[in-house]
Order: structure tokens, then sequence, then C-alpha cells
């Protein structure tokens, strides 16, 4: 009986997400546990924090500073550059997806599933998650939600052998997709023809297609390769950019799916565009 | 034994042996990685047949399904089986010296890790190295700790109920 339930469940699970609810249900026993063995290494943590040096925190704090005043000059620019990029596109009568808000996640160090690049994190739904958000770090695209659960969520990596991105490269606006590799250091492309107009350390950033990820976040850098002119897709592999096994602080987003509107309508658009910059904010009511 | 002492016991053995089985680890330990679970499981179905049976197993595999991201009821399908198996044999298993014992209980984690495997590859693209089949081998190895271990652990309880 007990194998007629399981194989019941393996078959709804895998045709429906009927079983959303039983595993909310469940979640709430066993996600305990992925907080207690996260436990550890989390008290580690905060351990070197707390227990560093009073002068190496205040050159750290200097050096942040600094850092600070460098990103809030270039920021200047940016909020000028996107106003010029909206009346631009306004001239072309496009409308401008812009301003995202983000939610600061924090990795459980647990593990698993050895042979899949999943990772859990510290929010759930109870802070408005859901399934298809991007992921970002501090130095581009780390992957996608997968599963949420009330108390943590699943998050699948970019280099999961099950996952691919609509990328483009940043040179010449080249559409392709990156899939997967299954090592955490590699993504493959192959969808491109072997004459394709890419070259080596050229930046994939996101294109925006198919929804999920917003567009123009750096992915990955394009590795070293050899071009195989017999064949007919070229065989080439790129490095991600973000940090994917270093990381504590991950970024959920979520963006808005309303369009900036015209320049036609400046009174309106000008307190949008005046808050580009994504803080570090609750999720969106409409969540 | 009382009646809801060896529920108590049972359910913190499983407790720790999931910690274990989610324990943060590095990349090249993480494949050793055994399934503390079903060790854990079938040391009580030899010990507690009337008590661990088959729906007990099955429960815990949905909890560990749950626990591990993966697909609804493979783990459920898989410990249930080998239970199946543990509950059938275990007078015999009993007698049997630690090694013999070792040599069922690679059977069972093979015939689990087989089903993982075959439900693996049939939902998703997975492209799994021979390293898939190591915490068979540890398991193996790790059987007559967990044994020890928990025998020490049911005479502690034992002897402290006689002492009272």
């Amino acid at each position: 009986m007990a194998v007629i339930a399981s194989c019941a469940l393996l078959v709804t699970e895998h045709r429906s997400s009927q079983l959303n609810a039983l595993r909310m249900a469940l979640s709430y026993l066993v996600d305990p546990l992925k907080y207690a063995v996260d436990l550890p290494s989390a008290v580690m943590h905060r351990a070197s924090e707390s227990l560093g040096s009073y002068a190496a925190l205040i050159k750290e704090n200097a050096d942040l500073r600094d850092e600070q005043l460098v990103r809030q000059t270039q920021l200047l620019k940016l909020d000028a550059l996107e106003k010029e990029n909206v009346r631009l596109r306004a001239l072309l009568e496009n409308s401008f997806k812009l301003g995202e808000q983000v939610l600061i996640a924090e990795l459980l160090s647990i593990n698993t599933a050895p042979y899949e690049h999943i990772l859990v994190v510290n929010k759930g739904t109870n802070f408005g998650v859901h399934p298809h958000q991007p992921v970002l770090d501090a130095n581009g695209v780390v992957g996608q939600v997968f599963r949420t659960l009330p108390l943590t969520s699943e998050i699948m990596l970019i280099t999961d052998l099950n996952h691919a991105i609509p990328v483009q490269i940043n040179r010449n606006g080249l559409l392709t997709i990156a899939v997967g590799s299954g090592q955490l250091n590699q993504l493959n492309l192959p969808f491109l023809p072997s004459n394709a107009d890419i070259r080596p350390g050229d930046l994939l950033i996101t294109s925006g297609l198919g929804g999920t990820f917003p567009q123009g976040y750096p992915v990955a850098t394009v590795d070293e390769f050899t071009s195989q002119p017999n064949k007919p897709f070229a065989n080439i592999t790129a490095t991600p950019k973000s940090l994917l096994d270093r990381n504590r602080e991950l970024m959920i987003v979520w963006s808005h799916s309303a369009p900036v509107p015209l320049i036609s309508k400046p009174n309106t658009a000008e307190p949008v565009i005046n808050t580009p910059t994504p803080t570090p904010a609750l999720p969106p009511a409409n969540e | 034994m009382n009646k809801t002492l060896w529920f108590y016991q049972v359910t913190l053995t499983i407790v720790v042996a999931m910690c274990l089985r989610i324990l943060p680890l590095s990349h090249t330990l993480e494949l050793f990685n055994p399934d503390w679970v079903l060790l854990a499981l079938i040391y009580w179905s030899l010990v507690l047949p009337e008590r661990v049976g088959i729906f007990y197993a099955w429960a815990v595999g949905l909890l560990t399904d749950e626990l591990t991201g993966q697909l609804f009821g493979q783990h459920a399908l898989a410990y249930s089986l080998a239970i199946y198996a543990c509950l059938k044999l275990h007078k015999r298993l009993r007698q049997y010296s630690l090694l013999q014992q070792g040599f069922f209980i690679f059977c069972c984690l093979l015939l689990s890790q087989l089903l993982f495997f075959f439900i693996k590859n049939l939902h998703q693209s997975v492209q799994l190295s021979s390293d898939f089949w190591l915490p068979l081998l540890t398991g193996t190895a790790c059987w007559p700790l967990v044994y020890t271990a928990l025998r020490f652990l049911r005479s502690a309880e034992q002897a402290n109920i006689d002492h009272r």
C-alpha cells in the first residue's frame, strides 16, 4: 500500500502542483531542522564579525565609505543617463521597464542534493517570495527561485543542468541561451553557429526575453575557445560573473511590471525615474 | 519497553540522522555522505519490528523528501521497500554477525539508490557520475558504527529504567 501511495505521489507531483499545500504543511515540521543545522556556521560567521579588531573595523568602515562615495557619484551620472534613455525611447514610441525592488536573503549552509545546484535561503512565502523570481548578487545573476516554502525557499543556480537563461552579448547584442553545465564555474552556449560574432572575454548580459530575468544584468564572461569551422555549432563556454559558491547574502528581485509612462506625460514619469536605485526594502504590496 | 519512550527514542535518532543528512560539508566529503536516515530506520526496524513498520518508514521518507527538496514520494517509496525487506528478514538478521548484516545493508542501500537513480533519470536531465554510488560504500562501512552507537543508547536507556 505504501508503494502505491508513493507512486501516486510521485506521479501527481510530476504532473501538477496540487501537492504544494501538503509540502507547505510538512515544511513547518522540517524547516526548523534546516535552521538548526545552519546554526553553527551562522554563529561562526557572527563571531568572526564581532571579534574583529577595532582597527580593522575602522579601516573597513573607511574603505566602505570611500566606495560608497565613488558609487554615489556614478549613480548621479546613471540618473541622468536613465532619463536620457527614457526620452530617447519615447522618441521611438517604446515603453521602458525600470525600477526593481530587492530583498536580501541569507543562505542557509545546508547540503540537500549533491548533484543539483540548489541553494536554500532563509526567506520564504512569509516575505512574499514566489517561484521564478530572479536572484542576483553584487556581481551578476545567481539563479532563480525554484520552490518556495513558508520559511525557506530553494534557489536553482544558473549552472544547474536543468537551467537555461536567455542572454545577449553586450558588445553586439547577439542573442543566445546559456545552459547550465553542472559545474559551478561553467555555462555552455550550445546554440551558436560556428561563424557567430563572439570573442573570448565578451560579457553576456540578460536579454530580458522569456520574462523571468530583467534585462541588462551581467551573467558571465566568454571563455577562451578555439573555433572549429567543420562543425555546425560552436563549442563555447562561459564563466559566471557571480561568486556562486562564496556568497552568503543574495538578492531576490521584484521587477515592476508596469512600464514607465512615455514622455508625453512628464509629471507622472518624474517620480518613478527618481527612484531607480534598488533599496533593500520590503516586498511590494501587490505581491 | 515503555509505550511512549520508544517513540521519543526513535524520533530523536531519526531527527539526528536527518541533521547529518543535510550537514554542510566540503564538496569532496559531500559525495561520501551516506543515507543516515535509512541506516537509523533499518536499525530500529530490526530492534522494534512491531513498532517501526512500513508506515513509519513511509512517513519518515516523506519528511526526507521535503527536507532534501526532491520529488515527493521517492524517499518514501525507497524507505518503505527497504523496511519491508528488513521486517521480512528481521529474525534471521538478528542472528547474523555484523559482517553478514553489512552485506544485507549494502543490498538495502543499493535498492534505494537504484530507485533514486531511476526516478531522477525519469524526470530531469542529470549527468550522474560514478560518484553517485559512493554513499553505498560509506553507508555500509558506517553500519557497524550506527549499530553499536544505537545499541549503546538503548542499553543505557534500559539500564536507566532498571535502576529506577
